[in-house]
């Protein structure tokens, strides 16, 4: 048995190991909200938080994750309404969505990071979050607007 | 506002709905005359709920309104980015007077009483279901008045409707839809309701936002991957990436020694003319599937396919770009112009197979049960062809399939095939369990279709006063037709390749295009804005050639060219305007310019571009899309963007090469996509003046996105790129 705590809820697995911390998120908890690009830590559409920093949990062993805080899309806020959300809404930033998970995750440690990013922070902290809907250009606005929701 | 993008059954429908017999249920009815579809009353036949209305009747039940005031709206286009998913429910929300928080939304799953629309492709869900669905609205709108109307005694005139109510002029009182659903649904039906004045629109034309971005913020919107039923396990096929091979015999011992493998079965994929078989391990998690798949022993026969390679291919579509091929068009007297003409152009255009790569990989739900019942869960672009198509395979009635049509992880053509679903359906027969496929990344990237490449061969002729007299665009390519069906007919021009060469508006008097057909064993497909994808590349770039040649400014060049009125001329006009086409660029900066019109609609867009060291930096991007009408403004812009971005990639991105048989690339690694750093942004201005014009909205950003960049390229550095992809940090 594998002991995680994920959003705040304690959880036993009984799982191997060596499985990436994405299979149990989805396959066992049935958090689905982090999803499958690639599994070779490439398109960032797995990240969620550990202990408040970004990880690509598709190469993440879970064993590895025990002891820490585990935070996925669906632990940032209760009614979709943290800044980074509102922002995303407000700027129609999804197009099929399937990539927005990750983005939102890494744009939340972006933020906690460095509240008020310049473009080239956005760069570095984003670029490892692929959308093949191609919302790039949203996804720095959102950015640059959540930044002000959450300074106001 | 509730959402739910699953389709529903008719236990569910009622269960969810809780439709009663008072229920006001408006449709299409599918015997109108010459095929237009009458708008229809599904309730007042003595029935008690709208399965039985449908069923009985084989109608569409677009609109369902119930006593207790519940609006249901049925979205028939599968959602997969391009915004449908509230577009095509605010068709009949702005004419029946409803707010979008006023709706729940619930997709179709190729039901018969939702007639044959049911699938998304070619930019065509708006153009088709505009002008039906806004009928569908505007009559029950005035059923609802009327009913209001004879209950106060008063005239149609004295009454309108408002936010799911009809007031009283005169005297202010009002009825909710809901109290009006009994009367309303007796009326007759008018065929020909008054449909709202544009400048009257609440949701159409405005920057509607979209009702799934709630649930796409929050990891709420349920992708067929995300599914999941009781019992469920998971799959992963092994299949050999040098395609065309055959499966000799495997060995599973150790497989079935990983922890959570339960079964090894074979599976047959079936995609166009292809089928290739596969071994699938089936766990309790796809992990465990996935280290199951890796410890299979499988021997394949190559069938000699394992020597095919890009290089060895490209040379050949070189060597057939010397024949004749078949003809396309022709126009005046090609030849006997170039021969005459002073100043003679020719260049050789080149494009790579490129793979879809939706993020969402490749997955599909399946339940086989008892009585031959079948139900499906995915992301499909397709699912009234699973409908109709699946029971035949399988040798079920139609009636035992259901189909749950979930949010597509993107599309772009790859979901408009069921090679996936085949795997999965054909899993859970066998092991009596639902079954969970999903394809890897590299299954993804290895396995195909894939977008075909087009190779063209361009002549052209210019006057002694630098005006183009004579114009070829010669393609060779494979065939996406060939790759689909058997009976493919090589002594006729593929329309499908030459996709829109021979459609451009450029007044040339003498033109002859030609198709010469190319052998692949590869299976090929469509790509989000198809072959225009790649020859709108070769054909506005050579445009640009022989501008240079003429030595003349290109827009200038195009524009005479165009001497009457036209959708082309009007786009280009607009470019120049928005861009400051004329004002001088800083030095070592170059803009172009490029367009293109196919089936899907109109599109172009002015670069800029400055050299950057050994490379090119993309300083600014004006594009300009043609559409007559728009529905959603803010979601045109947003597919604008997104085209770009997609153009960009197919590009400067390595593209699908192959290699003892096989894709060398096979995750995003060595198959890369664009990423945020390396996109600017994207001004998007709509052309949309109204009137009857409407044309699409998915694609048009996509094919004159290339030519645009290589012809700025050629402005800024004298450098003419003419093969795809190139690095733009070496050019
Ligand atoms: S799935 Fe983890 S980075 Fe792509
Ligand atoms: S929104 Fe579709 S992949 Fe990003």
């Amino acid at each position: 048995m594998i002991k995680l705590k994920v959003n705040r809820k304690e959880y036993n697995v009984d799982v191997t190991p060596d499985m990436p911390l994405l299979w149990v998120l989805r396959d066992v908890l049935g958090l689905t909200g982090t999803k499958f690009g690639c599994g070779l830590s490439q398109c960032g559409a797995c990240t969620v938080h550990l202990d408040g920093t970004p990880i690509r949990s598709c190469s993440f062993p879970v064993a590895a994750a025990v002891g820490k805080e585990i935070t996925t899309i669906e632990g940032i806020s209760e009614n979709i309404d943290h800044a980074v959300q509102k922002a995303w809404i407000e700027l129609q930033v999804p197009q099929c969505g399937y990539c927005q998970s990750g983005q939102i995750m890494s744009a939340v440690a972006l933020l906690k990071r460095i509240p008020k990013p310049t473009d080239a922070d956005i760069d570095a902290a984003m670029q490892g979050n692929l959308c093949r809907c191609g919302t790039y250009q949203r996804i720095r606005k959102a950015i640059h607007r959540a930044a002000e929701l959450s300074q106001a | 506002m509730q959402k739910t993008s699953s389709n529903i059954n008719r236990r569910n429908f009622l269960r969810l709905t809780g439709i009663t017999s008072a229920g006001f249920i408006m449709g299409l009815s599918a015997k109108g005359n010459n095929g237009v579809p009458e708008v229809a009353n599904l309730t007042n036949s003595g029935l008690n709920s709208l399965a039985d209305a449908t069923e009985a009747f084989e109608l569409t039940p677009f609109v369902v309104i119930e006593k207790s005031g519940a609006i249901t709206i049925f979205n028939t286009k599968p959602e997969m980015g391009q915004g449908v998913f509230g577009a095509i429910p605010s068709l009949i929300a702005e004419e029946l007077e409803v707010s979008m928080d006023q709706i729940t939304i619930k997709q179709t799953g190729g039901e018969k009483k939702f007639g044959g629309g049911q699938s998304a492709g070619g930019s065509s869900s708006i153009r088709s279901n505009y002008n039906n669905l806004r009928k569908v609205g505007a009559s029950a709108r005035e059923m609802l008045v009327k009913a209001a109307s004879q209950q106060w005694g008063a005239t149609v005139e004295e009454c309108y409707a408002e936010n799911a109510k009809v007031f009283h002029k005169p005297s202010g009182k009002s009825l909710s839809y809901g109290d009006l659903v009994e009367a309303a649904s007796k009326l007759e039906v008018p065929q020909s309701p008054k449909l709202k004045d544009p400048k009257d629109f609440k949701i159409l034309e405005k920057p509607m936002p979209r009702p799934d971005t709630p649930l796409k913020v929050s990891g709420k919107a349920t992708f067929g991957i995300d599914v999941s039923v009781p019992g469920m396990v998971y799959a992963s096929v092994e299949r050999t990436p040098v395609l065309g091979s055959k499966l000799v015999s495997f060995d599973a011992a150790a497989a079935r020694k990983v922890k959570g493998v339960l079964h090894v079965e074979t599976s047959t994929r079936t995609i166009g003319i292809y089928s290739y078989e596969g071994v699938a391990v089936i766990a309790e998690n796809y992990w465990a599937a996935l280290q199951g798949r890796k410890a299979l022993k499988v021997q394949w026969d190559h069938q000699g396919h394992d020597t095919f390679n890009s290089k060895t291919y490209e040379q050949s579509l070189r060597d057939l770009a010397k024949t004749e091929g078949v003809v396309d068009h022709t126009q005046g007297d090609f030849d006997k112009a170039v021969a005459e003409a002073p100043v003679k152009v020719e260049a050789f255009y080149e494009t790579p197979i490129v793979s879809h790569s939706p993020m969402e990989p490749m997955n599909c739900v399946a339940s086989w049960q008892q009585g031959d019942k079948l139900e499906i869960w995915t992301s499909t672009q397709v699912p009234g062809s699973i409908k109709k198509d699946f029971p035949k395979t399988y040798g079920i009635p139609e009636e035992n399939l259901t189909v749950h049509t979930m949010f597509n992880g993107g599309g772009f053509g790859r979901r408009l095939y069921t090679d996936f679903i085949h795997d999965a359906v054909q899993l859970s027969k066998k092991v009596g369990k639902p079954v969970k496929v999903i394809w890897t990344r590299e299954d993804d990237t290895q396995q195909g279709p894939f977008r075909p490449m087009t190779f063209s061969a361009m002549k052209g002729a210019l006057s002694a006063d630098g005006k183009a007299v004579a114009f070829q665009h010669k393609v060779i390519s494979p065939s996406i037709d060939a790759s689909g069906r058997m009976n493919y007919d090589k002594t006729k021009s593929d329309r499908g390749m030459t996709e829109g060469i021979s459609e451009q508006k450029y007044e040339i008097p003498n033109m002859k295009n030609n198709y010469v057909y190319a052998d692949l064993h590869i299976p090929i497909a469509a790509w989000r804005s198809v072959t225009s994808s790649t020859l709108a590349f070769a054909h506005e770039c050579f445009i640009d050639e022989m501008a240079v040649n003429a030595k003349k400014d290109p827009m200038a060049f195009r524009l005479e060219l165009l001497t009457k009125d036209s959708d082309t001329k009007n786009v280009l006009l607009k470019l120049k305007e928005v861009s400051n086409w004329d004002k001088p660029l800083p030095k070592g900066w170059g803009r172009g310019v490029a367009q293109y019109e196919f089936f899907a609609g109109l599109g172009g867009y002015v670069i800029e571009v400055s050299k950057k060291g050994t490379g090119i930096k993309i300083e600014k991007i004006y594009a300009v899309i043609d559409l007559g009408t728009v529905v959603n403004p803010d979601t045109v812009r947003a597919q604008v963007e997104g085209a770009a971005v997609m153009a960009l990639t197919a590009a400067i991105k390595n593209g699908i090469t192959f290699e003892k048989g096989q894709a060398v690339q096979s995750n995003f690694h060595n198959n890369p996509l664009v990423r945020i750093n390396e996109m600017p942004p994207v001004e998007v201005h709509i052309l949309a003046n109204g009137g009857p014009k409407i044309k699409g909205v998915g694609e048009p950003g996509l094919p004159p996105f290339a030519p645009a960049l290589c012809n700025a390229i050629f402005a800024a550095t004298g450098k003419r790129i003419r093969r795809l992809p190139f690095d733009i940090n070496k050019v």
